[in-house]
């Protein structure tokens, strides 16, 4: 006898409550294929992606009321953390274990129904999501698909570029890349750091990465140097606390220089351009791009007019461009007052929570609560001492503001380094373990 | 009807927004966004977060409220408190109180154990009751509590940055490091 593919599924759902997992790669099954899977009986939210923002989303859906069906659907059996993926790229931690994790507990603990598959569409009309295992019906879809690049903003970027001239801004091969260039260049080497304007993926993420490859460098390979190309005026991040360090730690082989936006990369002869008026020449060039959400929500017409973030409700995080759709994480322009959430784990997690409470109250006709969320990002600056910026976040006439006179970044004396950074590895433990149990 | 408050999202079709109809966020709301730094329900993985799962009401406001004037020396936890009202910490309070005690089953030395457990009878348990596990008012729980967070804390009182309760420094100054050292593993070791 020969399953078909849905009671193929309904019987891996049902003998475990986990399910499906392998699904893409199961037999009898096209890609792209438009077949109805999993066909919805009760009420049902589906939550795309699980990476930050949509493994939480579907766990507090299933925390708040266990009648609704949650089914997430994630193109990878494993997520690798960006947080932390610093260390691993400057030599400090030697595998990406520790960053790694999959869906099993979380899954089993709370009946959420994995489909591991990637999803090409989302038809709004018809409230369905395609992907290549089948089509899926939802009540409610939760998106949080996080960023992909603008890589035509940069002359001669192509899909192949990243082989060599790595962005390492999804943890995975492209870090390995990355740390493997940073060991095998020779001591005297010029490192090429290039990071784009704001709004882009963890404000002072390319700020800590500088300190990491400095840190290295200054350990490993004295003679070598690194530049860091910020295509903002500024240090958009921590700036009394990134500033410092660059000057005490590592003012002989660190320069970080404002204002150059490169426009155009010459992958054959390693350097990067600024309008085509200056030239920087790098052994290693890390070179990461201007960013937007990812491609499923532009396919899906998410993105708002400037074709490149999803606009949403501050409260529910609902969609202003399509209905019983939200999104969260990166991939949002939120409705903000003063300076925005910043695109970060922490933002993703604690928006999550909101959307799902929010989801969980309209899917039972009750009234939806105002957002009360947190941000904090650590950053490290060696491989001893973090800081940190905080803020509490509140709504105001239908905006999120940080609440005032709280929050800020760390004490500029450094005092607390080394205590921030034994917190900051807990929080990683504690966030990679609410995402996956 | 069930489904009035979808009725009235899809009445404002596209450009609408529920933030003026929306309710006050509930303590479930304003305790979540702690889980991501103090663990789900405030049960921590660790190392060095402290859980608040089962941690006594008193306890978590009084140490919201000393965050936040800065009486209590923080690398986070004031900046945080900063956001947040006096009813805000209540509504924490009642949050992780009621949450099930979550034990850290972690690694502990065992001769230490045996000799803390020895020593907090005479000098802690008037105030830390029934082996830690029980937070009356401002005392906090300590059972399970993970061991690093505990050393840290133990050295902002040594160091007088965080002041400790009068009778309890009575209590903690005649001791030796190892005594207090091994009186923090006795009350990590506190599973149950
Ligand atoms: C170097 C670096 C350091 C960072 N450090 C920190 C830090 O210390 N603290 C912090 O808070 N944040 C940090 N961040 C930011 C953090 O990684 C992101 O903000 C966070 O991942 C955003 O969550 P998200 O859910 O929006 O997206 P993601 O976490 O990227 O999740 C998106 C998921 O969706 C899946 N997906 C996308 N499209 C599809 C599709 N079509 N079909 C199926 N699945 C799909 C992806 O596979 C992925 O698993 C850092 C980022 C970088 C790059
Ligand atoms: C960025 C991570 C982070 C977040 C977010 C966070 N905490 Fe904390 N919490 C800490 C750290 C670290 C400590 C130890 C004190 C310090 O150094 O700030 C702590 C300590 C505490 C303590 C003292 C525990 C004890 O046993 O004495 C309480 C209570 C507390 N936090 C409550 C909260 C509440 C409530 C929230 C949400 C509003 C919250 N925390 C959010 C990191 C965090
Ligand atoms: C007189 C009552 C009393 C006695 C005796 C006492 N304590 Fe405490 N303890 C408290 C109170 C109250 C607090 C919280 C006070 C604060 O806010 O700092 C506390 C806090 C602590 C903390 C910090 C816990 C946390 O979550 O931050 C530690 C550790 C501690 N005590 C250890 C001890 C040890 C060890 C002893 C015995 C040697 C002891 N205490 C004796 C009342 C007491």
């Amino acid at each position: 006898m020969t399953l078909d593919r849905r009671s193929f599924i309904k019987i891996l759902g049902s003998a475990s409550g986990v399910a499906l997992a392998g699904c893409a790669g199961a037999p009898s099954v096209s890609s792209g294929s438009a077949g109805e899977i999993m066909a919805k009986t009760g009420r049902r939210v589906i939550v795309i992606g699980g990476g930050y923002g949509g493994s939480i989303a579907a766990k507090y859906v299933r925390m708040l009321d266990k009648s609704i069906e949650v089914v997430m659907v994630e193109r990878n059996k494993q997520f690798i953390s960006c947080p932390f993926s610093n260390f691993y790229i400057a030599g400090i931690t030697n595998d990406m274990n520790a960053l790694t994790i999959n869906y099993d507990r979380l899954a089993a603990n709370h009946g959420i129904k994995m489909v591991y598959a990637e999803v090409t569409a989302i038809d709004p009309a018809a409230k369905t999501v395609v992907t290549s295992a089948g089509t899926l019906a939802y009540d409610r879809l939760i998106v949080s698909p996080g960023i992909d690049f603008r890589i035509e903003e940069i002359e001669g970027y192509n899909a192949q570029t990243p082989e060599s001239i790595p962005h390492a801004w999804k943890t995975g091969a492209q870090s390995t890349l990355l740390r493997n260039q940073l060991q095998s260049m020779k001591d005297g080497g010029t490192v090429i750091m290039s990071m784009p304007l704001t709004p882009y993926r963890c404000p002072p993420g390319p700020y800590e990465r500088s300190c990491l490859i400095a840190s290295y460098l200054k350990q490993h390979k004295p003679k070598s140097k690194l530049i860091l190309l910020d295509a903002n005026p500024d240090v958009v991040s921590k700036k009394p606390l990134f500033t410092k360090a660059w000057s005490t730690y590592y003012k002989d082989n660190f320069q970080y220089i404002g204002a150059k936006k490169v426009t155009q990369v010459n992958v054959a002869g390693k350097s990067v351009s600024i309008e085509g008026v200056e030239d920087f020449k790098g052994d290693v060039i890390n070179l990461i791009p201007p960013q937007r959400a990812a491609d499923l929500a532009v396919k899906a017409g998410l993105v708002g007019d400037d074709k490149k973030w999803c606009p949403v409700d501050a409260v529910s995080f609902q969609s202003t461009k399509h209905k019983d759709i939200h999104v969260i994480g990166d991939a949002t322009a939120l409705p903000s007052d003063g300076p925005p959430m910043p695109k970060s784990g922490y933002s993703a997690n604690s928006q999550a929570k909101v959307c799902a409470q929010n989801v969980v109250n309209l899917m039972n006709g009750k009234e939806p609560v105002e957002f009360s969320g947190i941000n904090v990002c650590y950053s490290a600056l060696n491989e001893h001492e973090s800081v940190s910026v905080a803020n509490v976040y509140a709504i105001k006439g239908g905006k999120i503001i940080s609440v005032p006179n709280s929050g800020g970044i760390s004490p500029v004396d450094f005092s607390l380094t080394k205590a921030e950074h034994a917190y900051a590895e807990s929080w990683l433990r504690n966030i990679l373990t609410e995402m996956s149990s | 009807m069930k489904q009035c408050w979808n009725a009235a999202l899809a009445a404002g079709a596209l450009a609408f927004s529920v933030s003026a109809q929306a309710a006050p966020p509930t303590p479930e709301m304003i305790s979540f966004a702690c889980a991501g730094c103090h663990g789900t329900n405030g049960g921590s993985a660790g190392l060095s977060m402290p859980s608040l799962a089962s941690q006594s009401k008193t306890a978590i406001v009084d140490a919201m409220k000393k965050f936040k004037s800065g009486e209590r020396p923080s690398t986070v936890m004031g900046r945080l408190a900063k956001g947040y009202a006096d009813a805000d910490f209540e509504a924490m309070g009642n949050f992780f109180s009621r949450q099930k005690f979550h034990p850290t089953m972690q690694a502990v030395d065992k001769a230490k154990v045996a000799k803390g457990s020895d020593l907090q009878e005479a000098n802690c348990s008037r105030c830390h009751l029934d082996d830690g596990k029980d937070g009356k008012d401002d005392t906090p729980v300590m059972a399970s509590q993970w061991l690093p967070y505990l050393q840290m804390q133990m050295d902002l009182y040594q160091s007088g940055k965080r002041k400790m309760p009068e009778k309890m420094a009575e209590k903690v100054k005649p001791l030796s490091k190892e005594d207090l050292d091994a009186l923090l593993h006795f009350y990590a070791s506190v599973n149950k």
